[in-house]
């Protein structure tokens, strides 16, 4: 049943990629986008980590997909043109397959290492997943938490900055 | 049953289609929007991993990410717009005022 879900799920996030990569109209692309952005949510919840798959369909297809369909309506883009380079395609092709089989060669190459950690199942339904997440957060990784408020401050000023008609 | 291959498989291939889309379109947010693909595919490895080895710090990595992706939005489209302003389209091939 879970792997008849996986497969159903792997083929629609595969074809909205394929989509995003191929529509001539932006928006479609930025629709097909969400798509993916939702089975990957669905993946999440099936690896166990609900609170994730929330803040994937938050943060990924509520706040950035919003920015990024206002910026294209507010450019009002046309379609684009059909591409003529077709040297470039190819090149591109070959090396994204290249990639492709490099990874599929890694995977089946071995089995991941330092498996067995403390964080299992069982733990996950008695503690709650968000629990686990917020104890790692605030604890072993609060440090990089701040920097990483410090850098969406300096973001912010910069898109404030950056589309100022006069600076 | 699935495994974590299943998984890392999965995000190969959306690795490789989002490497593609970006070397191929002349698009600015199309573009951008094939990087956010890349970086998903790869948040969808830090978590299959991160379960599979029974460690949160995964997880943590995808908050980290969501945190940078979400930062280069907000600059990468602030970017668009002024460019836009100027030449009035965001084709790459019109990117070329460094160029000497």
């Amino acid at each position: 049943m879970e792997i008849i879900l996986f497969y159903l799920t792997a083929t629609v996030a595969i074809i909205s990629a394929v989509f995003v990569t191929q529509c001539r109209n932006p928006i479609n692309s930025a629709l097909n986008l969400i798509t993916t952005f939702l089975c990957l949510a669905v993946f999440y919840v099936m690896l166990e980590s609900p609170f994730m798959a929330a803040i994937q369909i938050m943060v990924y297809a509520g706040a950035i997909m919003v920015l990024i369909v206002f910026v294209i309506m507010l450019l009002n883009l046309g379609l684009a043109v059909k591409e003529r380079y077709t040297h470039g395609i190819a090149g591109a092709g070959v090396l994204s397959a290249l990639i492709l089989f490099i990874a599929n060669y890694f995977i089946r190459a071995g089995e991941a290492t330092g498996t067995g950690g403390s964080v299992t199942s069982e733990v996950i339904s008695s503690y709650g997943h968000t629990e686990l997440i917020g104890r790692a957060m605030f604890v072993d990784f609060l440090l990089p938490f701040e920097i990483a408020s410090i850098l969406l401050l300096v973001a912010i000023v910069g898109a404030v900055i950056l589309s100022k008609r006069e600076v | 049953m699935i495994t974590v291959n299943h998984y890392l498989l999965l995000s190969a291939i959306l690795f490789a289609i989002g490497t593609f889309g970006v070397l191929t379109r002349k698009n600015a947010i199309v573009i951008f929007m094939c990087i956010e693909v890349m970086l998903n595919s790869v948040n969808l490895t830090f978590i299959a991993l991160s379960r599979h080895v029974g460690n949160m710090d995964g997880q943590i990595f995808v908050f980290f990410v969501m945190t940078v992706a979400a930062a280069e939005a907000a600059v990468g489209l602030a970017l668009m717009i002024a460019f836009f302003r100027n030449k009035d389209s965001i084709d790459t091939d019109d990117f070329n005022m460094l160029k000497w």
